[in-house]
C-alpha cells in the first residue's frame, strides 16, 4: 500500500511516499504564497492509497480536497518513533515554531510549544542571518569561529535585530554575535524542556535541526547525545504517512 | 436590529457608526463561532436573542425602567450581591467587555500590558460604544485584581463609582471586612434608590437569585451526560446572556431550555457522539464576545462539559440560605454565600483545588484546558497548583494564555488539536 504525507509547514512544504511503510520517496519545496496550488502540483507526480495531512496548511487542504489531518505535534512524535524506536523526546524546531514533545511508543505524552510568535524558531535565525549577511545554510558554520559568545537579551526577533545592530556599532565581533544568537535559540528550548522534563533518547528534527551549531549547542546543554534524523524535515510528513 | 434603535443610541450619545462596526464585528465572531454549530437545542433562541438585543431592546428597557425610578447599576464581577441591588427595585448588570475591537481604545491612554477584560470594558466606555456607560447611575468594582483597583481610581473621578473591598484570606477577620462592605454597600444603594432595603424584600430577591442559580446548577447537571445535550458554547451563551438579562424571565427561559435538554437526553439527541473527550475549561472568564476557545475546543470534536470560571460554576455554586426572616441575618447569609467563591485573588485557596478535584470526578473529566487571560497572574500561576493536583490523578492538562485578538489562531487551534489528540 502507497501512503502519502504531506507536511505544509510556515516555509515549506514536505511530502514523503511510503510503501508498505517503507520510506521510497520525499520531495521538499517552498510554501509560497499559494500552498494549496503549490500541494496540487506537488501531488499530480504520485499515485497512492492514502494520504494524511499535517501542518500549519492542514485545513486549508482538508478544506479543498478532503484530506484527512493530524497535528503537527502528533506526527513529530509518530515520525520520530518510526525512525528511531527508542525515542522518547522530540525536539522540533521549525520555521515558524518549536516544540518539544514527550513520547512513548509513538504516543504523545506531554508537550510545549511556542504559542505567540516566532520567537525561537527558524524564522528568528533566518531574520539574523539576513541581518548579518549570511545565507541560512552558512550561518550555523559560522558560529564555529567565535571565541565567546555574546548574551543576546531580546527573544523577539525584531528586538533581538535591534539588539544585535547595537552590538555591532560596538564593534562586538560578528561570529560572537552569531553563536549568541544560536545560544537564545537553545536557552528557549531548555525553558521548554524544563516544563514536561525529558527522557532519553532525544530526536532533534525541523529544519533547524539541519543546523550544525544547534546540533553542538543543545547536545552540551542537555548533555545527552542527539539522534538526528538523515532529512530532519520530513519527520513530520512520515508521522503524517504513518496514521493514513 | 441596527436601524431600529438608531435614535436611542443618538440620545444616549453613542458614537453610532463606530458602534454599527462595534456590533457588526461582534456579531461576525458570534456567526464564526455559536452561530456555526449544529443541532443546537430549540431554546436557545432565547438566549441568542439576548445576546442580540443586549444594546438593543434591553437598554431601551433599562431607559424606561430610570423614568419609572429604577436605576441600573453597573458591575463588573460576581462578588457584587445582586439581591441587595434588586432588593431596592435597582437592575443590576454585569458590564465586563469581551470584544477585541474596543481594546485599542483603552490602549490610547491605559498600559498594553492588562488584562484584555479590563481594556475591552474601558475600550468600549471611551470609544462611545458602551451603551450601558451613560444610563448606568452607578458602577460598582471590587478589588480583585490591581489593575482593576487602579482602574476604578480613575474611572470614579468621571463617574459615580463604588468599590467593594474584597479581602485575599477567608479568616475571621476576613469575614468581617467582608461583613461591613456588605453594610457599607447597603447604605450606597439605599441611597441611590432613596428606599430602604427591608428584610421582606431581601429575602424576595434571595430567592429570585436562588432560583436563577438552582436553574444554571440544573443546567450543568444536564451535561454530565454522555453525550451532553448541549455543547459547552451553548452553555457559555447561556451564562453571558444570565449576567445581562432580567433574572425573572431569564430563570423561566432556562427552566424551558432545560425541560428540552431533559427530552433530548430521553432521545439520545446530542451534538456530539457518545464517547466524545471531555474537557473542563478552568480558570478566568469568557465574556459576551469572547466565544474563542470553547469553539476552538468543540471544533476539534471534544466537548466542554464544565466551566470552572466566574463564567461558569463560580458564579451560580452554592446559595443563600433562605432560613432566616431578620435583615441582619440575611446579610450575614448574603455575605457568607458570596466569601465563598474562590477566586484566584485569594490566598492559598486551596478550596478551588478541592473543588477542581471533586468536579473531574462528579464530570468524567478527561482533561483540564487553564483558561487565562493574559496578564491575569493570580489565576496563570495557581495553575500549578491545580497542575499538581490533576497530575495526581493522571488527568492532562493544557494551559492556554491568550487575550481576545485572532493573532494567535494558528498555534493555539495546533495546541488544542493536538491536546485533544492526546486524550484519545
Amino acid at each position: 500500500m502507497i501512503k502519502v504525507g504531506i507536511d505544509i509547514g510556515s516555509r515549506t512544504i514536505k511530502l514523503v511516499i511510503l510503501d508498505n511503510n517503507n520510506l521510497v520517496n520525499h520531495q521538499i519545496i517552498d510554501t509560497g504564497t499559494d500552498p494549496l496550488k503549490n500541494t496540487e502540483r506537488l501531488l499530480k507526480e504520485y499515485q497512492y492509497d492514502k494520504i494524511v495531512a499535517t501542518g500549519y496548511g492542514r485545513y486549508l487542504v482538508q478544506k479543498h480536497f478532503g484530506f484527512p489531518v493530524i497535528t503537527e505535534i502528533k506526527a513529530y512524535a509518530q515520525g520520530a518513533c518510526f525512525l528511531f524506536p527508542s525515542c522518547r523526546t522530540v525536539i522540533d524546531i521549525g520555521g515558524q515554531d518549536s516544540k518539544v514533545i514527550r513520547v512513548n511508543q509513538g504516543k504523545v505524552e506531554d508537550f510545549e510549544m511556542n504559542d505567540r510568535c516566532a520567537a525561537g524558531t527558524g524564522r528568528f535565525l533566518e531574520v539574523m542571518a539576513a541581518t548579518l549577511g549570511f545565507t541560512i545554510e552558512q550561518f550555523g558554520k559560522q558560529a564555529c569561529q567565535a571565541q565567546k559568545p555574546v548574551s543576546i537579551n531580546s527573544m523577539c526577533t525584531v528586538f533581538a535585530e535591534s539588539e544585535v545592530i547595537s552590538l555591532i556599532s560596538h564593534g562586538e565581533n560578528v561570529y560572537n554575535i552569531i553563536l549568541g544568537l544560536h545560544q537564545s535559540i537553545v536557552n528557549r528550548i531548555l525553558a521548554m524542556v524544563g516544563k514536561i522534563g525529558f527522557e532519553d533518547d532525544v530526536v532533534f528534527a525541523g529544519g533547524v535541526a539541519k543546523n550544525q551549531c544547534m546540533q553542538m549547542l543543545l547536545t552540551q546543554r542537555i548533555g545527552k547525545k542527539l539522534l538526528l534524523p538523515k532529512e530532519p524535515q520530513i519527520v513530520g510528513a512520515i508521522g503524517a504517512a504513518l496514521s493514513g | 436590529m441596527e436601524n431600529k434603535y438608531e435614535k436611542m443610541w443618538q440620545d444616549i450619545g453613542l458614537d453610532v457608526p463606530l458602534h454599527n462596526e462595534l456590533l457588526a464585528s461582534i456579531n461576525k465572531s458570534f456567526q464564526a463561532t455559536v452561530g456555526a454549530q449544529k443541532n443546537r437545542p430549540e431554546a436557545m433562541k432565547y438566549f441568542d436573542h439576548v445576546l442580540h438585543e443586549s444594546h438593543g431592546g434591553r437598554v431601551q428597557e433599562l431607559i424606561d425602567n430610570k423614568a419609572k425610578g429604577n436605576k441600573t447599576v453597573g458591575t463588573f464581577c460576581i462578588y457584587v450581591p445582586d439581591e441587595l441591588i434588586l432588593a431596592v427595585d435597582l437592575i443590576p448588570i454585569a458590564l465586563c467587555g469581551g470584544t477585541q475591537f474596543s481594546i485599542p481604545y483603552a490602549e490610547k491612554m491605559f498600559p498594553r500590558d492588562i488584562c484584555p477584560l479590563v481594556k475591552s470594558t474601558l475600550g468600549l466606555a471611551f470609544s462611545k460604544t458602551c451603551p450601558y456607560a451613560p444610563i448606568k447611575s452607578l458602577a460598582v468594582g471590587e478589588t480583585t485584581c490591581d489593575a482593576k483597583k487602579k482602574t476604578w481610581e480613575i474611572l470614579a473621578k468621571k463617574v459615580n463609582f463604588h468599590v467593594l473591598e474584597v479581602p485575599q484570606k477567608k479568616k475571621d477577620l476576613d469575614y468581617k471586612i467582608w461583613r461591613d462592605e456588605i453594610d457599607e454597600f447597603k447604605n450606597k444603594i439605599e441611597e441611590l434608590a432613596g428606599r430602604k432595603v427591608t428584610a421582606q424584600k431581601l429575602s424576595q430577591t434571595i430567592k429570585i437569585m436562588n432560583d436563577k442559580r438552582k436553574a444554571l446548577q440544573k443546567l450543568t447537571e444536564l451535561r454530565k451526560n454522555d453525550p451532553p445535550p448541549i455543547s459547552g458554547l451553548d452553555a457559555l451563551v447561556v451564562m453571558q446572556a444570565a449576567l445581562n438579562d432580567e433574572p425573572i424571565r431569564f430563570t423561566e427561559n432556562l427552566n424551558k431550555l432545560n425541560q428540552e435538554l431533559e427530552e433530548r437526553v430521553k432521545n439520545g439527541i446530542s451534538p456530539f457522539v457518545k464517547g466524545t473527550k471531555r474537557v473542563m475549561i478552568s480558570g478566568t472568564p469568557a465574556v459576551m464576545g469572547n466565544w474563542k476557545v470553547h469553539s476552538l475546543i468543540e471544533k476539534s470534536n471534544a466537548v466542554v462539559v464544565f466551566d470552572e470560571t466566574c463564567t461558569g460554576s463560580r458564579y451560580f455554586e452554592n446559595l443563600v440560605s433562605e432560613n432566616f426572616n431578620e435583615l441582619d441575618k440575611q446579610l450575614d447569609a448574603l455575605a457568607d454565600r458570596y466569601l465563598k467563591i474562590n477566586c484566584a485573588c485569594f490566598t492559598p485557596n486551596e478550596e478551588r483545588l478541592e473543588n477542581v478535584v471533586k468536579k473531574i470526578d462528579e464530570y468524567k473529566i478527561d482533561g483540564v484546558v487553564h483558561y487565562v487571560l493574559q496578564y491575569c497572574h493570580g489565576y496563570n500561576i495557581e495553575t500549578l497548583k491545580l497542575d499538581g493536583a490533576l497530575k495526581e490523578k493522571n488527568i492532562p492538562t493544557l494551559k492556554i494564555v491568550t487575550d481576545y485578538s485572532e493573532e494567535d489562531i494558528g498555534p493555539l487551534r495546533t495546541r488544542i488539536d493536538a491536546f485533544i489528540e492526546r486524550l484519545a
